[in-house]
């Protein structure tokens, strides 16, 4: 009976291998082609110029990563604290922005941010330019954080956060109090339960958090193409470019792409074998 | 022993939850403005809502978007349940290996995945056309030579990226089933195709629907691998308002996005109210 069971699975192997494996492949090939299908390593030479558009990229991407990771983490263990009804509704008021598309809610904070923005509206009207114009003698009119890396990472913070609350959330939810009650009874603080208990039961929950906003952030190229304004071109614009862009050369866009993800490949498979060992310490 | 939430707890989670909503308030607000200014307001008018009804091009947009959405997540639903019942009925040697592959288009960027669909779309399509005019020149038949990127790769696209997520929330319903029950409807006189429907379809089900609901949520919300699988041709809502970003934004989006949060939040709110009933019947029927 197993076996015949089996079979259903048989259209979706093929599936995958059409539009999951070759898909990759062709961009494995295509990286180490030229225009005319002729082998060359010359791709990846040219790599070499937008070497400062990688460690902008990363740099952000990390960047963002780390500041949800500090607002996620410590809200997911206060929502952890409320009542199962307040937790509920928190958790569908968390879900609920990811149907309003994340260009328009970026596009929203464009009118925050602007020169003549909501934000510096705000400012002029309770009268800090004036403030600070008089103390220091200098003659500002506005704040600029449109079109900055700040801002950058501020769209990927907003967009990407729940990723990182959604998966903490699940694995402290369900972490036994027990442990907890034990750990006070004998006799450790405030912060060595945290360090010693909680932290590394929930680190199953923060690895996956780290991995969903750190991939969607680096390879982003609408959020810079929208609040960095095109000055601050990360990977994701690079690969657009070489696909959608006047400056089209697929092969290589496919060469960056390919570069990019074994990147990503190399950090994830690092950070979850020390992810393991953590976990193996806590059992031993 | 839990501790009761203190002030500062509330005032954090309020604190972000601020965060979260100020740019859609901000939307919101700015969809019944009566200029078409994105921060002066200039006065209330409902002017957007009806610019929005007679706007072609948003319609078709919100028509591509539901319907690839509802296509893509029916059809997902329906393969990614044959296949995780596949699957979970499948040696180890050959499950392991092929779950990694599964996993793929959910651990990879979505560049990466749009950008290669592209590719093997536009090589696909060239051996088509290699292929239709061949069999045209001799054979006399009559098919299209020249295939253009789409509605139709659009949407296989998004079935690919949406299989994986119906997978991942129905296997753990199948583990949790009870093995022996499909071997007793067997004994019981059950062929294997109705001891599928009537005892391993019903046990799964909570998983189905909640795939389907996230297969659903993933296409609504996609831009990025349509934006490079659907051509020049076809856009979703998500294309249009990116191809708006780079001149002006009409506030039209500011009203479109306003009714399908507002929908969206009803239907949650209908969601959760149901359940809350179900559950306050049960602990009552539980007490008796």
């Amino acid at each position: 009976m197993k076996n015949k069971l089996s079979r259903f699975a048989v259209p979706y192997v093929v599936w995958m291998a059409l539009f999951v494996v070759i898909p990759i492949l062709m961009i494995v090939v295509y990286a180490f082609t030229s225009a005319d299908g002729t082998p060359t390593l010359d791709n990846f030479a040219r790599i070499g110029e937008y070497f400062p558009v990688f460690v902008r990229s990363f740099k952000l991407a990390l960047i963002a990563t780390l500041v949800c990771l500090l607002i996620g983490y410590p809200l997911a263990c206060a929502l952890a604290r409320e009542g199962a009804r307040f937790q509920r509704v928190a958790m569908m008021l968390i879900m609920l922005p990811m149907w309003m598309n994340f260009l328009l809610r970026t596009y929203a904070w464009m009118s925050i941010l602007e020169n003549t923005g909501l934000l510096n509206r705000l400012f002029g009207a309770i009268g800090l330019f004036d403030l600070i114009n008089s103390l220091f003698g200098t003659d500002i009119e506005y704040f600029k954080m449109i079109n900055t890396q700040g801002a950058v990472v501020l769209g990927m913070v907003y967009n990407f956060l729940p990723f990182m609350v959604l998966p903490i959330y699940s694995v402290i939810v369900k972490l036994d109090q027990k442990l907890i009650e034990a750990a006070r009874d004998l006799g450790a603080d405030g912060v060595t339960v945290f360090r010693r208990v909680t932290l590394p039961l929930s680190l199953p929950g923060v690895l996956s958090g780290i991995t969903m906003v750190f991939v969607p952030a680096v390879s982003t190229f609408a959020i810079s193409q929208l609040l960095g304004g095109g000055q601050q071109l990360l990977l994701g614009n690079l690969i657009e470019m070489q696909f959608k862009g006047a400056a089209y050369n697929p092969q290589l866009g496919s060469a960056v792409a390919l570069v990019m993800m074994v990147i990503v490949v190399i950090c994830m498979t690092v950070m979850n074998r020390f992810g393991e060992g953590e976990e193996q310490a806590v059992i031993l | 022993m839990r501790t009761k939430p203190s002030i500062w707890n509330r005032l954090f989670i309020g604190l972000v939850f601020l965060f979260l909503y100020a740019p859609i308030f901000v939307l919101i607000v700015f969809s019944f403005n009566a200029s078409n200014s994105r921060s002066i307001w200039a006065g209330f008018s409902l002017h957007w809502y009806v610019e929005l009804f007679q706007d072609q091009q948003i319609l078709d947009a919100l028509y591509t978007t539901l319907a690839v959405s509802l296509l893509a997540a029916l059809i997902a639903t329906v393969a990614g349940t044959f296949s995780a019942i596949g699957f979970y009925n499948m040696r180890r040697r050959w499950r392991t290996p092929l779950m990694t592959i599964n996993n793929i288009p959910m651990v990879n960027a979505d560049i990466v995945t749009g950008v290669s669909l592209c590719l093997f779309f536009v090589a696909a399509f060239g051996l088509w056309e290699q292929a239709a005019s061949w069999l045209n020149d001799t054979l006399g038949t009559a098919l299209p030579e020249r295939l253009y990127l789409g509605f139709g790769t659009m949407l296989i696209a998004h079935i690919m990226f949406n299989i994986p997520y119906v997978i991942l929330s129905v296997m753990p319903k199948l583990r949790q089933m009870d093995k022996n029950l499909v071997d007793a409807a067997q004994d019981l006189g059950c062929t294997w195709m109705q001891a599928f429907w009537k005892v391993v379809v019903p046990e799964i089900k909570p998983g189905i629907v909640n795939g389907l609901l996230i297969a659903f949520t993933m296409s609504v919300d996609d831009f990025v691998i349509s934006y490079f699988t659907a051509g020049s041709s076809t856009a979703n809502l998500a294309m249009r308002i990116y191809a708006m970003t780079k001149k002006r934004i009409s506030p039209e989006v500011n009203a479109v996005s306003t009714l399908l949060f507002v929908a969206v939040l009803t239907l949650l709110i209908i969601i959760n109210v149901r359940e809350a009933r179900q559950e306050k019947a049960e602990a009552r029927r539980a007490s008796l």
